[in-house]
């Protein structure tokens, strides 16, 4: 009787007033003390003062639709008739207006490949044949015109036997055979480039002119029926894509090799890659574009010319791979001696090691850090405007703003292309959340 | 019989510390020898230099009619042939127990998957552990990782097994399951060289035990003639500190 006596009394006593629902919660985390109280009221005030009338802009009182440049200097709030009016500059820059369906479409080929690599169980070798089908799709698109097969469509017929080869074996002679896929792969994809700057130093040496450029082409040329578009027209997002995809895509691997040559045994390649970092992480990416596009055509013979496109894009993808080296090596830090010892006593060659072993953990501690990378480059992409390559900031400043009637409305172009650069940024952010828990799985007790 | 290793007059050096000096020391095959000593004696390092974890850098260490030198090829083929357990067990935590298992099988001896696969499940059952395979190392005790550890050695078929204290990190209650197995391994006729603290295995299953200190072999004898006379002063030492408590 007893017992049960108190067990009743205990349980009639409810927890304190007010430490239980919303009170309970305003009171500990709003007004626990003097200094939040006082915090609270001014953090109230400011909310109430910026986001009502923040909103009223926004959408209460804008312009929506189709409206004349009139119509929205009566109205009080944003005129998001000037995106409506301008966005496909704003997206496509100065693409000929008529072809703005080819960078749409290219935007989305090369969206599907990065979102189809995003998933953890495409990481396998096809996924390459994935990259290249989806960037020689955007470039025929992008480019038109009649596309140099030849030498081309031997690289590629290459990549693609060694491709299947590599399916097939196992074991170290596979990553030598996939490394011959990428290899050919990249050749079939840059032939253009790959074989203008060879000849620039050939001509530089031997006065030999153009010698391979023209080989490119040199067996038959397909007619894509699409009207050629040089990449001084092109811009706005597929640009900003362009750029900041293949700065990822390319900086990564060398980033791998430059964190690794930088801890490497031999002293050579330990001093090239300390110096490349040092001196590539001393310089801001302006100079390094600037370099790129002014300085380096001087020094290139005449006849060879490399567009400003790639120009920007080496520079970007060198710079990203300097700051990517050193993230890198933060990881491979982390991985303990045993690790390595334990690769080591298996009997597994150094690269082995570091495919199998060391680089997948240590990649895996660095997710954080190098997703910030990634979003950084993403951003500072936006700086090639000023060698007046026009990306999306660029569009929206000097052609939709261009436009002396919709002069007014900046405010809202930038905040549109700020949510494009947002919708990304959110985008790598939450996936970089989905890989860390990806990896977490099974093993929280590391050792 | 021809030795498979042969060490003579190994010195080495970290830094200005003189860790093995002018070791000589011959292994034939299926020796079974356990090295003990205090810390810091370099028992250690004797064993880290035949798979070349450490650099000797004085005399000459030949492990199955290989030389030790800066040859990568001769290190390489030497570590294939060579299985080491460490101390803090050093399993790949970003891997399942299958695939640590697999991994040197199919990347060093080029062995198809399945194969490596089959061949990992029969050294985990060996191991008493072949319920464990799917599971990733950091989800197991001690004892189970450090038995996954040998049979990830074993899965390579070598000719010698190195053990550096392989129980020393492990809880009282699991260091007989790791010495079951490394009773087992012993009995079956592998090449073993173990420095452990324990002296109950070392009395029933080596046929020599090696006392080191201060980067000397100290004294060598087989196990009943080591335990119960001990020839130098060390040695004596030694054993009433271990054996007295």
């Amino acid at each position: 009787m007893a017992v049960s006596d108190t067990a009743t009394e205990s349980a009639a006593i409810g927890p304190p007033p007010a430490t239980t629902g919303f009170l309970g919660w305003m009171r500990k985390n709003l007004f626990s003390n003097v200094w939040n109280t006082l915090l609270t009221i001014v953090c109230a005030y400011l909310i109430i003062r910026i986001v009502p009338p923040l909103v009223s802009w926004l959408f209460l009182d804008a312009t929506w639709g189709e409206a004349a440049p009139q119509q929205c200097r009566a109205a009080e709030g944003a005129c998001w008739a000037f995106v409506t009016e301008k966005h496909r500059v704003i997206l496509f820059g100065r693409y000929p207006f008529l072809e703005h369906w080819r960078p749409l479409l290219g935007i989305c080929v090369l969206l599907t490949v990065v979102l189809t690599s995003c998933f953890r169980r495409c990481w396998r070798p096809w996924i390459a044949l994935v990259w290249i089908g989806g960037l020689g799709a955007f470039f025929v698109l992008m480019f038109g015109g009649d596309v140099p097969i030849g030498l081309r469509a031997a690289a590629a017929a290459a990549a693609g036997a060694f491709l299947i080869a590599t399916l097939r074996s196992s074991g170290s002679t596979r990553s030598l055979l996939f490394g011959a896929t990428a290899l050919f792969a990249l050749l079939a994809l840059a032939a253009g480039p790959i074989f203008r700057v060879i000849d620039g130093v050939l001509n530089a040496a031997f006065g030999t002119g153009p010698l391979l450029a023209g080989a490119t082409g040199i067996w038959f040329e397909i007619p894509t029926g699409l009207g050629f578009v040089s990449t001084s027209l092109w811009g706005g997002l597929p640009l900003t894509l362009l750029l900041s995809i293949l700065g990822i895509v390319v900086a990564f691997p060398l980033a791998i090799l430059l964190a690794l040559g930088r801890r490497s045994k031999m002293p050579l390649i330990r001093m090239f890659c300390v110096g490349y970092i040092e001196v590539i992480r001393g310089v801001p990416l302006i100079s390094l574009l600037f370099v790129g596009s002014f300085l380096l055509p001087l020094f290139l013979p005449r006849g060879v010319e490399i567009s400003d496109l790639l120009r920007a894009q080496v520079a970007i993808i060198g710079f990203s791979a300097a700051y990517l080296a050193e993230v890198i090596r933060g990881g491979l830090q982390a991985i303990p001696r045993g690790q390595f010892e334990a690769a080591d006593a298996l009997g597994l060659s150094y690269w082995q090691k570091m495919a199998k072993i060391v680089l997948p953990q240590a990649i895996t501690i660095v997710i954080p850090p190098i997703v910030n990378t990634f979003i950084g480059l993403f951003k500072d992409t936006s700086l090639v405007s000023i060698v007046s390559l026009t990306d999306l900031l660029l569009a929206t400043k000097d052609i939709a703003l261009a436009d002396v009637d919709w002069r007014a409305f900046y405010a809202e172009g930038y905040a549109f292309i700020a949510l494009i650069y947002f919708v990304f940024c959110f985008f790598m952010s939450k996936y970089s959340q989905y890989l860390e828990r990806q990896f977490e799985t099974g093993r929280q007790k590391r050792r | 019989m021809q030795p498979i290793i042969t060490m003579r007059g190994v010195d080495k050096w970290y830094g200005q510390f003189h860790v093995l000096k002018g070791i000589n020391l011959d292994v034939q095959p299926k020796e079974r020898i356990v090295i003990c000593g205090p810390s810091g004696s370099g028992k250690s390092t004797l064993i880290r230099c035949i798979n070349r974890l450490e650099e000797h850098q004085k005399g000459q260490i030949v492990v199955d009619g290989v030389e030790l030198t800066n040859d990568l090829k001769h290190i390489e083929q030497i570590r294939r042939e060579v299985g080491m357990v460490f101390q803090h067990f050093n399993l790949f935590p970003h891997m399942t127990v299958l695939e640590n298992l697999a991994l040197a099988p199919i990347w060093v001896r080029k062995m198809p998957k399945a194969e490596a696969e089959e061949r990992a499940m029969f050294y985990l059952k060996r191991v008493r552990i072949a319920e464990q395979a799917k599971k990733y190392p950091g989800q197991l005790s001690g004892g189970q990782q450090q038995r996954v550890a040998i049979a990830r050695s074993l899965c390579m078929n070598p000719k010698i097994m190195l053990f550096d204290e392989p129980t020393s990190a492990l809880d009282p209650e699991m260091i007989k399951e790791v010495l079951d197995v490394m009773i087992e391994l012993a009995k079956e006729g592998m090449t073993m060289l173990c420095v452990t603290h324990e002296m109950g295995f070392a009395k029933s299953v080596a046929n020599r035990v090696i006392f080191m200190d201060q980067g000397q072999i100290v004294e060598q004898n087989e196990p009943h003639e080591f335990f119960n006379n001990p020839q130098s002063d060390r040695t004596k030492l030694f054993l009433s500190q271990i054996l007295g408590h």
